[in-house]
């Protein structure tokens, strides 16, 4: 016996359409016909390309999500976000030095933030974006990168900001600096990089590349599993 | 010298504005002038605190053009001296905010050279951006 | 006593001599520093406009946190917030009082600040370490005085925001005596001189640099006419445009003489015998050591 598809009405730019329940906003776009080429990428929630506004039935609030990952309800209304124009400072991170004057100089606008928190009302991967801008804003850019490290760039931060202020660029920076300058170093990586100096796997790589689909296929479901 | 000045609904409607904005009431003016007295930077200013003042109580827009607005760094040296008890840095705050939520700011951040964007405190820059730009 | 502690964003970076020396000295006094978890920047100048509650976001924030802080017992003050600048007092004092006043623009923010768990009700006490000192009692403080500043004629700059408006004002607008009672428990002179209240042009330093220049050297003179040594702050804008901004007089006039200009908290903390490399001397850009050695450190 057929299970029965139950389906649920959602407004797309203002029309409504009938979709299946338990989709992503994704899929019901895709669902009711629209072919998105932008603002769509991984559909797994880690690209941050499929920035979305949405807001559900009965509730004033504008919300922010990744289309990919939230599921529709009865009465959504529903917009993508193909881009975001943000403003995106060029800088050669060797040159810059990790505290608060690279930030007064390449994101003056940090400082305009009123603590509204909106940014973090609209962050997808609810991360506390006010929280790293106000951290930015005393210069504390290693407690920066960690609140942001979960940013996936989507924009939805920038985009719903009253001071104007850029969030995610600012955070890469952040990260970046603290990568290049402040991280603990690594010794791992010191080595990763020894062996790729010395070609360590270059003529596995090789072999890899040489072998047919097939022989791949099945190397590649007869590989050793580890699992700690 | 003299100037007609008219009073009219315009006048009076900007008026209100302000005071509405402000929470003040601009007729206790008595222009006694001890705003203008002890203002550390009246010299530098195209009309004095008193006249800030009248221009209000008149009702006279063009108070959104002069300098004075841009120049006062609210230190509230008037607003605790004025003997009918008028925070005149809150009118003041009036005026600049008719101007800045018009979007006509007084300091664009992209002016400053990166230099001096360096250079000062963050405390220095919060305030010039809360105060001079929307 | 743990107090939550307010820094502020310049405490970290410019100023960051202040914050170390307040610090310091709050140890040796019994008084400690709890810095509030998740502090956001106050915003430094107050919203003056009636209907403008957007700006009274920041300080109402940070109280909610000084209310967190009760509830998880990691400070033993009663509903006793704690700064070191100047502006950050005042601009979390005026937002404190306009939600005391006005319940309704209370409603509003907690309403829009659905966010956090805890709603503010208008019961923290914001308070400079001036006032937590005096509370303390400054006969008390100089009996802990362990290398008196007597000689020493230091000028008491107390700016704009710490007494004014009356209202959030720490001491009287007209006739303030806290920095003097102050220095005198610690055993120095207090300068009695006219540009003590005197704005030192503020953020105006961003975009009008020459009327903030002959401002300060206005007030600098005044402070040399009276014969002050050194002069002290309690505002980092102030310290900026009193300290570093004399570079640009130099320039200017080549006669002018520098003055030091301290945070009232070193002061505090060489009198309690502190050891000078642990609270920093790393902001001040007119040095003040040759002067301090000469006439305090080195009798």
């Amino acid at each position: 016996m057929a299970v029965e598809q139950k389906m649920v009405t959602v407004y797309i730019m203002g029309e409504p359409q009938l979709v299946p329940e338990g989709s992503t906003i994704i899929m019901a776009w895709e669902y009711a016909g629209f072919q998105l080429k932008k603002g769509l990428g991984c559909r797994e929630g880690f690209c941050g390309a499929c920035a979305t506004v949405y807001r559900e039935k009965g509730d004033y609030k504008l919300k922010g999500g990744l289309a990919c990952q939230t599921v529709v309800s009865e009465g959504m209304s529903l917009v993508q976000i193909p881009y975001v124009p943000a403003e995106r400072p060029r800088y050669n991170l060797a040159e810059l030095k990790p505290d608060i004057n690279t930030f007064k100089e390449l994101f003056p606008t940090i400082f305009r933030c009123v603590a509204c928190n909106t940014c973090s009302k609209a962050c997808p991967q609810d991360i506390k974006v006010m929280d790293y801008i106000q951290q930015l804003k005393r210069g504390d850019i290693a407690a920066a990168a960690s609140t942001s490290f979960d940013c996936i760039r989507c924009g939805l931060c920038a985009l719903r900001c009253p001071a104007d202020i850029v969030q995610f660029n600012a955070a890469t920076l952040a990260q970046r600096l603290y990568g290049k300058y402040l991280a603990k170093p690594s010794p791992e990586l010191a080595d990763r990089l020894q062996e790729i100096a010395d070609g360590k796997y270059d003529a596995e790589i090789e072999e890899l590349n040489n072998m047919g689909h097939d022989d791949l296929v099945k190397k590649y479901y007869s590989r050793e599993m580890k699992i700690r | 010298m003299t100037k007609k000045i008219v009073l009219n609904e315009k006048t009076l409607a900007f008026q209100k504005k302000v005071e509405e904005l402000s929470g003040e009431n601009t007729a206790m003016c008595d222009q006694c002038g001890t705003c203008s007295g002890g203002c550390p930077f009246v010299e530098e200013m195209d009309i004095t605190p008193a006249q800030l003042m009248r221009k209000v109580m008149l009702g006279q827009e063009d108070v959104l053009e002069c300098d004075t607005l841009w120049i006062c760094a609210t230190c509230n040296t008037c607003t605790v001296r004025c003997p009918r008890k008028l925070d005149v840095s809150k009118i003041a705050e009036a005026l600049r905010q008719i101007k800045l939520r018009d979007e006509i700011n007084n300091l664009d951040i992209n002016d400053l050279p990166k230099n001096v964007l360096k250079e000062l405190p963050q405390i220095a820059l919060i305030a010039a951006l809360r105060k001079l730009s929307s | 006593m743990k107090i939550p502690y307010f820094p502020g964003c310049s405490l970290k970076t410019y100023a960051s001599s202040f914050e170390k020396s307040a610090i310091a000295s709050g140890a040796e006094l019994g008084i400690e520093f709890v810095e509030i978890p998740r502090w956001n920047c106050c915003g430094v100048v107050s919203s003056l406009t009636s209907d403008d509650l957007m700006h009274h976001l920041a300080p109402v924030r940070n109280m909610i946190r000084v209310l967190e802080m009760q509830n998880d017992k990691i400070v033993d003050t009663d509903n006793k917030m704690l700064t070191l600048c100047s502006m950050c007092m005042n601009t979390l004092k005026r937002s404190n009082l306009k939600m005391q006043e006005h319940a309704d623009e209370l409603e509003t923010i907690n309403d829009f600040m659905y966010k956090e768990d805890q709603k503010y009700d208008g019961s923290v006490q914001v308070m400079h370490y001036l006032e937590i000192l005096k509370e303390y009692g400054f006969a008390k403080i100089a009996e802990k005085v362990k290398v008196s500043l007597k000689g020493l004629k230091v000028a008491p700059y107390y700016g704009c925001m710490l007494i004014r408006p009356k209202e959030v004002g720490i001491d009287d607008a007209e006739e303030p005596t806290i920095f003097e009672d102050f220095l005198k428990a610690l055993g120095a002179e207090p300068v009695d001189w006219r540009s003590k209240k005197t704005c030192c042009g503020s953020y105006l330093t961003v975009n009008k640099e020459n009327i903030v220049v002959k401002l300060t050297g206005k007030i600098l003179e005044d402070a040399r006419r009276n014969g002050a040594d050194l002069i002290i702050t309690s505002c980092p804008l102030c310290a900026f445009n009193l300290d570093s901004r004399q570079e640009l007089l130099q320039i200017r006039n080549p006669n002018f003489e520098p003055i030091p200009v301290l945070y009232f908290s070193q002061l505090l903390a060489i009198a309690l015998g502190l050891d000078i490399n642990k609270f920093g001397f790393e902001n001040n850009k007119v040095d003040g050591m040759p002067l301090l050695k000469n006439k305090i450190l080195n009798k």
